[in-house]
């Protein structure tokens, strides 16, 4: 591609900044997204080690690389970093940010500084969360759900920690505002509703979550501070207080909060499979719907996670339902998908690839989760295994799977570079193999009754065990072909033409990477009728 | 598939089953189809796409069955739960008592005990209470489970039918020994069960440790049935605590209100450190490890115990 000096790309118009200024002073909406993709690589990786350590002190039982306080400390850290950190930001955070405006011709979000301090915001909730790793009492030992009255008592450094989650929590308020608004006031001319891209519908429901769900963090850590500081009894008993009260504020956030993960996770899935399928997606009105539907009901079943918790049959009876209707959109999608591939002309391209895979592993979080929603299954696998490897499916092999498919699909975009195809599957498969050799044996695990958050664990349990750590491995060096080669593509790949998968949607008809303000003009899409997906 | 011992496995494992058959059902089928549409429409085979917007017919079928199967799953999940919900009126009621890191089964002829004990065949409801955080009983083995919560009582009921010994885990987390906080259950034929319930050989031994005359036995049992030694060994081994192995009378390092001093561990220590753990804490150990003890034991059990421990002076 030539460059003339009108057509200096985002990264080397740098606003008359110097070095890291031009990153942290810029309110691009692609080099905010990029900030934060950095940002959350870092701490993905972080994350991962942990989570490796975790399944390196269970291949056997016993002490085998770390204590029990380690070993607590190990996966509640884990948990912190991967939810608060990488999956509720992620897919929204990065590739909304990159992706949003272009996708509706727009030149950047609404307010563009907003965006900005939201990174600032997102980067001081990451301080607080570390301050809460190295100073007093240690890392806490809490679990991530940080559930009363034991996160009280303990002496470990609880309150830096849910702190940290809150200011999160603000970050990502902002950031669902910033796109809400920017989805109602600046689609080019002739973007209507109904015409938007899949990604961005996503993205818009997502923002809605992320505005209501959001706020109850904020309440539940100002009760949490009266209750410390003031001993007003919200949730300790021995202040009068009751901890379910906890659990169900946790929930009626952290429920949702699964929602502000796999949407976007549904949304690029929606834009990579008629790209590759070389049409437009099947059903577009339904997948809509059901991404609003899905939005909606998902406020509504928080309490599926309490079901043993001693809540009245009733409760039990309206959440079991709920739970169940939740689960049907979800249905449609997946069909919708599978018939966006019939009468294609398919090009099995890397995002392709992690496309099916996302299929397939999301299925199977997705149906394992109806064991979790009928009442009578769900008591017996609650708090085993069998729920770690449920919400290991949906996230990472859900949200996760979506995550790469994007990196790989956007690469060429967000770079002007390729990655290397065969290093790129190669990294996918394996991956594929040890999550599935991971987390499969721990379905089974759990519905032979071992609990979660055991350190340790009784001699019946050790065979899969052995084979679930053995997993980890596996997966653990695919994740690192998959990045270096990433990281290879994105610096010394091969030059990307501005449209490499001949995609429709707008944000292939701007210079790879693309220029400061996106489009020289504004498009105008009033005269054309398909949808741009 | 795991064997099921009580009276209501039967209805979880249908609804498990029901749920399992339709999920596999799908999964494979909608992997099948999707595999087969790469393959058949790759770019190769077909070069030329065809556009498609859609199909109502399609999207309401799509929608209706997966609905009604849902509602299935839905109510055989309700179905299989009704049952654990409603205990019969004459079950045996025992109540369990969980605290950090073990539980404790109290029976209403006033025996206790850190193994389960149940009657063949009798309906048993466990009332399930906790002393300091959240904890959960859970027998995989009959497919129950219900959280201990402090301030609020919860309940279980089951009847088992097969004999034998069954584990029982804690799955709720509770910090540091979550793993070990775990127990037996143990069916017995109706005969044995009775002979174990009316042996009340240790309420004597408990009497009797009242007034002196078998030291230590009292004691002994209260340190097992309150939890005592999940934490605190008898044979030296450091756990959360330290030993009780040759401790009375000996001189230790305490750490009190942020200061180091030395006190002998006599009748006012122990006293003080089971009701107020944290005032006087050895040096080398965590603070906030142990709960207050002042509801559970009275000044005479506290005597009890201290007569077991110096037993254990070997003295």
């Amino acid at each position: 591609m030539s460059e003339t000096a009108a057509q200096l790309n985002f990264f080397q118009e740098t606003q008359g900044r110097k070095g890291i200024l031009a990153w942290i002073l810029s309110t691009d909406h692609k080099r905010i997204g990029l900030m934060y993709m950095y940002t959350i690589m870092v701490f993905f990786i972080v994350g991962v080690l942990l989570g490796l350590g975790i399944k390196m002190e269970l291949i056997a039982p016993g002490l085998t690389v770390m204590g029990p306080q380690a070993y607590n400390s190990f996966f509640t850290v884990h948990g912190v970093i991967m939810i608060f950190v990488i999956v509720i930001p992620g897919l929204p955070a990065i590739f909304g940010n990159f992706f949003l405006p272009i996708m509706i011709g727009a030149k950047d979000v609404a307010f563009p500084k907003l965006n900005l301090f939201s990174w600032y915001l997102f980067i001081i909730g990451i301080i607080t969360v570390l301050i809460s790793l190295f100073t007093f009492g240690g890392p806490p030992d809490t679990g991530w759900t940080f559930y009363a009255p034991y996160s009280f008592k303990t002496t470990t450094n609880m309150f830096p920690a849910v702190l940290g989650a809150f200011i999160l929590g603000f970050s990502s308020i902002l950031t669902g505002l910033n796109f809400i608004t920017t989805i109602h006031r600046m689609r080019a001319p002739g973007m209507r509703w109904m015409k938007m891209p899949l990604f961005a519908w996503s993205i818009y429901g997502t923002g809605w979550i992320q505005l209501f769900a959001t706020p109850i963090v904020g309440i539940t850590l100002l009760m949490i501070i009266a209750e410390r500081f003031l001993k007003i009894g919200f949730f300790d008993p021995a202040l009068g207080g009751d901890p379910i009260l906890y659990q169900h504020l946790f929930w009626i956030y952290s429920h949702p909060a699964v929602y502000i993960m796999i949407l976007p996770a549904m949304g690029v899935i929606s834009e990579i499979i008629p790209t590759f399928a070389r049409k437009g997606i099947f059903g577009y009105n339904a997948v809509v719907i059901s991404t609003m539907a899905i939005a909606i009901v998902g406020y509504f079943v928080w309490a599926h996670h309490m079901f043993t918790s001693g809540m009245s049959t009733t409760a039990q009876f309206v959440f079991s339902l709920l739970t169940f209707f939740v689960a049907i959109p979800s249905a449609i999608k997946v069909f919708n998908w599978v018939a966006t591939l019939y009468k294609g002309s398919i090009r099995l391209e890397v995002p392709l690839i992690w496309a099916l895979g996302f299929l397939f592993l999301f299925m199977i979080g997705g149906f394992t989760g109806l064991f979790l929603g009928a009442v009578a299954t769900d008591v017996h696998v609650h708090n085993t295994t069998f729920v770690v490897a449920h919400f290991h499916y949906i996230i990472f092999g859900g949200m996760g799977s979506a995550f790469f498919a994007a990196l790989h699909y956007w690469l060429p975009k967000m770079y002007g570079r390729m990655y290397n195809k065969y290093w790129a599957t190669v990294g996918w498969a394996t991956f594929f193999i040890g999550f599935n050799v991971l987390y499969f044996p721990m379905f089974i695990l759990g519905y032979q009754g071992m609990p979660r958050r055991y350190y340790d664990y009784l001699d019946q349990f050790h065979g899969l065990n052995i084979v679930s750590t053995l997993g980890a491995f596996i997966m653990v060096a695919g994740i690192f072909v998959i990045i270096l080669n990433l990281i290879r593509g994105a610096r010394h790949g091969e030059q990307a033409t501005m449209n490499p998968w001949e995609g429709r949607s707008l944000e292939w008809t701007v210079p790879s990477p693309p220029p400061l303000e996106n489009f020289d003009e504004i498009p105008d899409l009033t005269k054309s009728s398909a949808h741009p997906a | 598939m795991l064997s099921g011992a009580s009276n209501l496995a039967s209805g979880v494992d249908k609804a498990f089953v029901i749920i399992f058959v339709i999920s596999a059902l799908f999964l494979v089928a909608i992997t099948v189809v999707m595999l087969y549409f790469v393959y058949r429409y790759r770019e190769k085979r077909n070069p030329v796409p065809t556009e498609i917007e859609g199909n109502n017919k399609l999207e309401i079928l799509w929608t209706v069955i997966p609905t009604l199967l849902a509602l299935v799953m839905f109510y055989y999940g309700w179905k299989g739960w009704i049952p654990v919900r409603n205990p019969p009126k004459d079950a045996m009621v025992i109540t369990s008592v969980a605290r950090m890191w073990s539980f404790t089964f109290d029976y209403p002829n006033g025996k206790s005990s850190n193994v389960l004990y149940i009657p063949q065949g009798e309906p048993v409801k466990l009332n399930i209470v906790a002393t300091d955080i959240l904890h959960s009983v859970y027998i995989p083995a009959f497919r129950v489970k219900q959280d201990a919560i402090p301030g609020k009582e919860n309940f279980l009921w089951f009847i088992s039918d097969k004999p034998g010994t069954y584990d029982l885990f804690c799955t709720e987390y509770c910090g540091l020994r979550h793993s070990y906080m775990n127990a037996e259950v143990k069916v017995l034929p109706l005969p044995e069960f009775e002979k174990w319930y009316n042996d009340t050989t240790d309420l004597v031994a408990a009497a009797e440790g009242e007034g002196g005359v078998k030291k230590g036995l009292a004691g002994a049992r209260l340190l097992e049935n309150k939890g005592c030694i999940a934490c605190h060994s008898l044979d030296g081994t450091k756990l959360v605590g330290p030993s009780f192995k040759g401790i009375y009378g000996e001189p230790v390092v305490v750490v009190s209100g942020g200061k180091e001093r030395t006190v002998t561990i006599d009748d006012a220590y122990i006293k003080t450190s089971i009701y107020e753990p944290d005032a006087d804490v050895v040096k080398g150990y965590k603070p906030g490890q142990m709960i207050s003890y002042k509801s559970e034991l009275n000044e005479k059990q506290i005597a009890d115990i201290i007569e077991y421990l110096k037993t254990l002076n070997g003295k």
